[in-house]
Formats: C-alpha cells, structure tokens, sequence
C-alpha cells in the first residue's frame, strides 16, 4: 500500500498535516437551517456542478449541512488515505483509486440499493454520472475546415498543419492528474493510435494540464487550438464558453469515465451519509427538468451504455501497479515530452 | 382374548421407521457429500483462476538492464472479476523485497521444488484464498526469482457454494420424501398379507378349525402352518371331548332308564305311603338325571353338526305342529292351550334334527314355566325374516339376566323348583347361529316370556 501512497507522494501537491490546515481547490458550506450535523463531502469535482444538486439535498434534509471540499483525484485519494475518518462521503473521477480504495475495504457496504451491477462495485463503490472523454476543438482555428471526428482524423489534421497547432495543442499531465492517467491507460489498452496521437501531440509541443476545466478556458480563449481527453461534461457548465468551443466524441471507440462516490467505513454520520449518497445516485426527481443537470448522470435505461463505460471491476488496479505505473509513464513522457529542435 | 395379547412394538412402525430412519440418513449424506464435493470444485475453480491471473503476471515479468520489469497485461486482473465483487490482492517481489502491490500478504510456503502454492487466510476481516507462484528469471549474468502473491475473497464461492447446498438440500429432502413414500407403500403392502390372515382367522365361525389354505408368502408359511397345526389338534381334542361327553351322556342314561323301569315297578308294588313317596322322589331324580344326560347329548350333537350342517328343506309350519301335538298330552296335564298363528308353510333351508332340538327346547321351557290354564302361543311366519316366536303367561325372564341367559348352564332366578339343567336357551341359540341366523329374548308387557327364533331368509 505504500507503494500507491508513494505514488501520490511523488505527483501531488505538497501535502500539509492536517486536513484542517489543508489549502483546498474549493471549500463550499452548504448552510442547513436546522443546521445538527455537517457532512464532510470530498470530491475532486467543481463546486459548480454540484451546487443544485447538493442545494437541493440540504432542502429535503433541513438538518444536514454539507461542506464541501474540492481537491484533484491524485491529492484527494492520499488526503483520504491519511485521515480516512475525516470524510463522510468520497467523490471523484479516478474510478481506480476510488475503485482501489474500495478494494481495501474503505467502502461502507450498502445493501438495499437498487443500481445496475457494471455501475456498482461490492455494493460499496457507486456510479453516478457518465462522462466521456472528448475532444474540444476552438471554432476560429477549425474555420471552413472539416472537424476530426476520430483519433485517426486528429492525427492527419495535426500532420496536416503542424505550423497552426504547435504549442496550442492541450492534453492532460497524466503525471499530475488521476482521471488524465485513467483516460491515458484506457486509451493506450483500447487501440495503439493513442501512442501515435502522443507522439504527434508531443512534436507539437503539447501543453500539459492537470484539469479539464483549464483546458476548457484555454481553448474558449484561443491559447490552445485543440485539447485532447477533457471532460466534455465541464462544457456544458460554461455556456458562454460553448460558442467559441465545440465538443467532439471520437466516434472509433469512446472511453466514457463514471464518476462514483462511497461512504467510507470510518464515519461517523453513516446514515446521513448514506442518505447523501443515495441523493447522488438514485436522482428522486428528473433534476434535468428542475434545471438541476450540470454533470450527466446515468440514466435508467443503461444496458447499452454499460458497454461503453470503463468498467467498474478490480483490474482497474492494474495500472496503479507501480511497476505498470512507472513503464507507462516512462512511454508517455518518451512520446510527448520531446526535446524541441 | 384380544385383551390379555400383550403388546411390544409395532412390525409396521419398526419397518417404517429403519426404512424412513435409512432414507434420512441416505439424504443427509447426499448432502454432505455432494456438497462438499461441489465445495471442492468450486475451490479448485478459483485456484485455477487464481493460477491463470498468478501466471499471466509471471509470465510479464523480463530483466531489462539487470532490474526486474513486470509489465503485466490487464487481463491478469480482469480475469479475477466475480459478479459478488471479490476484493482482490497482489504482490509482486523480487527475491524478497516487494516490487509493487499490497505489503504483508501472507505467502504460502512453496512444498519443495513446487512453483505454485495456496493457502486460504483471514485477511483484512475477509477470508481471502491467496496463491504463491515464483519462477526463476535468467538475464546476462544474473539469476533471479520473481514470485507474486495474488488473492481473491471468497464471496463469489461462497454464493456459490449456498446455491449448490440450497439445490442439493431441496435434491436430498426430494429424495427423502420419496423414499419415505415408497418404505411406506413397501411396509404397507407386506404388513397387508397379515392384515388379510388376521381378517380371515377373525372372520371364522367360532367352530371353524379348518386349516388356512390361501397361499401365504414363505417368511409367514411356517406361522400359517403352526397355526394350522394348532387349529388341527384344537379340533381333534375338542372332538375327542365332545364325543367323550356324548358317550358319557349315552352310558348314563340306558341304566337310568333300567333303573326307572325297577323303581317304577316297584312303585306299583309297595303300598307303605312312606316307600312310595321316597320311590317318587327317586323316578323324578331319575328323570332329572336323564334328561339333563338328554340335554348334554343334544347340545354336544350341535356342536359337532354345526360345522357340516345336512341341509334340507323343512316346512317350518309343519315342523311346530307335529311338536304342539306331541306336547299335547303334557299340555293337557297343565290345562295349557296352544294358540297357533300360521297359515302358509313357510319352507326353510336347514338341519332337521337341529331344528327339531331348538324347537323342541324352547316349546319345553314355554310349558315348563307356563302356569295351569294358559295359552301358550305360537307363531310362524316368513317375514321379513323366517321366524317362530313362542310367548306364554308365565313369570317372563328376570329381566336383569335376559343377556345371560343363553349361555350354557345358565340358569335363571326363577327357575329354582323346576327341572332343567341350563342348557335349552342354549341349543336354540347355537342352532339358530349354524343357520346364520339368531335368538330373541324378551319379555310381554303383560307378563310372560317372548322367545324369537329368527333364521336368515
Ligand atoms: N318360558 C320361560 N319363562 C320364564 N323363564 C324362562 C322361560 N324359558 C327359559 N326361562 C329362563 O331361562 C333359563 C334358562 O333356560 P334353559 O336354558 O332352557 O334352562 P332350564 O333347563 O333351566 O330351563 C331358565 O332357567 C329360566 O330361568
């Protein structure tokens, strides 16, 4: 275990002590007005998205607060590893460290809950949302061109003008970023064109991220032409940015990342927890409707979307191996980071 | 007779019971067998997966610059995949030192140069069924062992486990109650046969001793056989018995008979009052005597014709008059009147000597207990049954005793004072039952006796 820890310890930011002292992305009280109790929600998702929907939790369970707190995946599964007992409801994006997290028993087992088999783990680890990974393009550099629809077209677009895209092509640092190191292995596992588009990518100078909704600014502002594997959810949550951008789902094979949340075994408010978490997964009302659908969640007709879905299963810890870890890497850096002549 | 059988056990429940008690036992150990089987199969399905993951992350494992690479394909863990969600748990090492993976998992101990080992452990609250497999990796000048641990829990085996027991019980409680079915039905049809001999010896006239002569299965041949052998030697003795009686009765009374001739010889000679008082005595003694030896004949004749009835026919009407005019004389000395009821003859299967002797007895008893001047009446008649009903105006039966009365040497309260021996009711009863047929006691409103011999139509 120390090994994962170690992990963490080499990519994230430098961790002070204690969580109290910790500097969080974002940190949000949601206020109860009878306020008894505060849920501690980690999450490695923007405050943003979530607000109606946790506004909405706090309404119908006046008692509870929630505060919300906002890290990346890598930061947030080493702050949890260490004070495990400080959380009282676990989300993110890295569904292999939640996935591994629950694999080591941190999960609180929840029976009861009716929720598709590929999008719960051990009735521990729950799916909520279903997010795939997209390619956002700047309209102005894409002018009376044809758009990529695969890896395959971004991959001649790129060759084709390479003077255009140097240096404003964006991708995630897979070194820095949990879900940008799950989107890399799932690409590099599903087809070898990945390799290639990096190696493209990296002799264009390929700018490194360590979140989507940067790369989303980026590109809405013209620094970046292209950013590859963001998360097209984060779009739709910046509607003025939606005019200059476009969101393209490769259409050779989509890899489609589930958020997922679990109540850990530590806390001490579980059915409060857990009655935040079945808020998450089970939606009571359509909340697309109360306007409430910022992050798409999953829908209730999913046979065909568990196909497409990374799956939700233990060998998702094989490319937290850290030997694994360290070749892949290694191949990575050696495809993307090039020195530049 | 019943009464006094003593009792120990039951065939049918001890039958029963070792057959039902064999099946429950059967089916027990059809569960335990096959479930442990299926335990064992299952056990040997997760090694096997076990091996194939183990394997496939050995197989990965190159020296590359003189530093272990394992660069293992996703498969390895994909293939541990159960639809209960087992936790997983691998280590890689190298030598001895971790690699990559989980610290502390518990290695089972290679047996000598076996390159796999399992061993299932409590692991993180969990029991985890962990396999060890090593290989030797030979690189330019290096030799070196890569050995990795990988475990699984055992929710996926134990869900299935519970399945195949929950089958295999509902297969073994199945097969229980059809075996207890079928040693059911098996008791019940071997327990029938002695049902059926039981039936047949109960069903016996009480002077049936004939031998049981249906075919019986070989395990109850020697008990019909000392039955039958019983049945023989109980009719033989009580044959000798009844003929003993009969010679006895008959050798008592020729020289009776003797005897009364002298006496009543000389009766007519002595003329002292005193003499003739006590030689009337000894006539009426004599009398008595002979009768009784009469009555002890008949009865005994009955009961050795009633097993071979000589059927004839006989014309009931016919019969009682012939009788009522050979009484005649002897009703006169009482003043005694018959009124006869019957018109048409009424004809009847039956043993006339037996007949006679029934007849005879009850019409005996009407005279005897009748008093001067009264009417004995009699009536015949063929329905609904054929029957001769005798009513009198005498005392009646002591109503108390009207069950008794019938058995032999029996005799009632009222009876002190005249000559009898008990034995009369007792021959018309027995013949009325050799013709299936039986005797009616009771007593008129008015007073006198009722006696109705009703034989079968
Ligand atoms: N006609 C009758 N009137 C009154 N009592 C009778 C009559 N017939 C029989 N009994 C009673 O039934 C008893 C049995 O009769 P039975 O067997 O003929 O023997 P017994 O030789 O004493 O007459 C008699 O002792 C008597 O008490």
């Amino acid at each position: 275990m120390r090994y994962f820890y170690l992990i963490g310890m080499m990519l994230c930011f430098v961790m002070s002590g204690a969580v109290f002292a910790k500097d969080w992305e974002e940190q949000h009280l949601f206020q109860a007005p009878n306020h008894t109790l505060t849920l501690r929600v980690l999450s490695s998702t923007d405050t943003s998205l979530f607000a109606p929907i946790i506004d909405q939790f706090v309404q119908q369970n006046p008692n509870i607060s929630v505060e919300y707190l906002v890290t990346g995946t890598v930061d947030l599964y080493d702050t949890f590893r260490q004070n495990a007992s400080d959380f009282d409801v676990v989300i993110s994006s890295a569904m292999d460290l939640q996935l591994k997290l629950t694999n080591d028993g941190h999960a609180l087992k929840i029976s009861g809950v009716s929720h598709p088999d590929w999008a719960q783990w051990g009735q521990g680890l729950f799916a909520f949302t279903a997010e795939p990974a997209a390619i956002v393009i700047n309209r102005a550099a894409f002018a009376g061109r044809r758009k990529p629809q695969t890896r395959q077209d971004l991959i001649l677009a790129l060759r084709a003008r390479p003077e255009v895209f140097r240096g404003k092509i964006g991708t995630y640092d897979v070194r820095a970023s949990g879900l940008g190191y799950l989107f890399a292995t799932q690409d590099a596992r599903a087809s070898e064109t990945y390799w290639r588009l990096m190696e493209v990518m990296g002799s264009l100078d390929a700018q490194l991220y360590c979140c989507s909704g940067e790369m989303l600014d980026d590109v809405a502002n013209g620094t970046l032409a292209i950013a590859y594997n963001v998360l097209g959810s984060y779009a739709h949550a910046r509607p003025d940015a939606l005019k200059k951008i476009e969101v393209i789902f490769p259409s050779d094979f989509p890899t489609t990342m589930m958020r997922t949340v679990f109540v850990p075994k530590e806390t001490s408010q579980r059915s409060a927890a857990v009655s935040f978490l079945k808020h998450l997964i089970l939606p009571s009302t359509d909340v697309s409707d109360l306007g409430l659908f910022r992050v798409p969640f999953l829908t209730s007709e999913p046979n065909d979307m568990g196909q497409s879905m990374i799956a939700l299963e233990p060998a998702l810890l094989t490319y937290l191996d850290v030997l694994k870890r360290r070749k892949f890497i290694q191949a990575w850096e050696d495809a993307i980071i090039q020195p530049s002549f | 007779m019943t009464d006094t059988t003593r009792i120990s056990g039951s065939l049918r429940n001890r039958l029963a019971t070792t057959l039902i008690g064999g099946a429950a036992v059967l089916a027990v150990l059809l569960f335990v067998v096959v479930r442990g089987y299926a335990a064992q199969i299952a056990q040997q399905g997760q090694d096997s997966i076990l091996a194939a993951s183990a394997s496939s992350i050995l197989d990965a494992a190159i020296i590359r610059d003189g530093s272990v690479e394992v660069d293992f394909p996703y498969s390895a863990l994909s293939i541990l995949s159960t639809p209960s969600d087992d936790r997983i748990f691998y280590a890689i090492y190298r030598d001895d030192t971790l690699l990559s993976g989980y610290e502390s998992l518990p290695r089972a101990p290679f047996d000598g140069s076996a390159t796999t080992a399992f061993t299932t452990t409590d692991f993180q609250d969990d029991a985890v069924r962990f396999i060890s497999a090593r290989r030797i990796l030979v690189g330019e000048n290096l030799r070196t062992h890569v050995s990795v641990v990988v475990g699984q829990t055992q929710d996926g085996l134990t869900l299935t486990l519970n399945r195949i027991s929950r089958n295999v019980a509902v297969f073994g409680i199945g097969f229980f109650i059809l075996a207890a079915l079928l040693s059911y039905w098996a008791t019940s049809i071997t327990i029938e046969r002695l049902t059926r001999l039981t039936i047949s010896v109960t069903r016996r006239g009480p002077q049936d001793l004939s031998p049981v002569i249906a075919p019986m299965p070989v395990e109850m041949a020697p008990l019909v056989a000392s039955l039958n052998t019983l049945m023989d030697r109980l009719d033989q003795s009580l044959n000798r018995s009844e003929e003993f009686i009969a010679e006895a009765a008959h050798r008592v009374r020729t020289p009776l008979a003797t005897v009364r001739s002298y006496a009543e010889a000389t009766l007519q000679r002595v003329s002292k009052e005193e003499n003739r008082q006590a030689l009337r005595s000894m006539v009426r003694a004599i009398d008595e005597s002979s009768r009784a030896a009469g009555q002890l004949l008949d009865h005994a004749m009955i009961t050795f014709r009633a097993d071979h009835l000589e059927y004839q026919d006989i014309d009931l009407v016919e019969l009682v008059t012939e009788f009522v005019r050979s009484f005649s004389p002897l009703a006169e000395m009482k003043d005694i009147e018959f009124s006869l009821h019957m018109s048409p003859p009424v004809h009847i299967a039956g043993d006339p000597i037996l007949m006679q002797n029934a007849v005879r007895n009850v019409i005996d008893n009407a005279l005897k207990y009748s008093p001067c001047e009264s009417i004995i009446s009699i009536t015949v008649s063929a329905h609904p049954n054929p029957r001769v009903i005798i009513t009198d105006q005498g005392p009646g039966f002591p109503p108390e005793q009207l069950n008794t009365l019938t058995e032999r040497f029996t005799r009632g309260d009222n009876a002190e004072g005249t000559v009898g021996s008990g034995l009369g009711l007792t021959i018309a009863q027995d013949v009325a039952l050799a013709h299936e047929g039986h005797l009616e006691l009771s007593n008129l409103p008015k007073g006198g006796a009722c006696v109705t011999f009703i034989l079968s139509a």
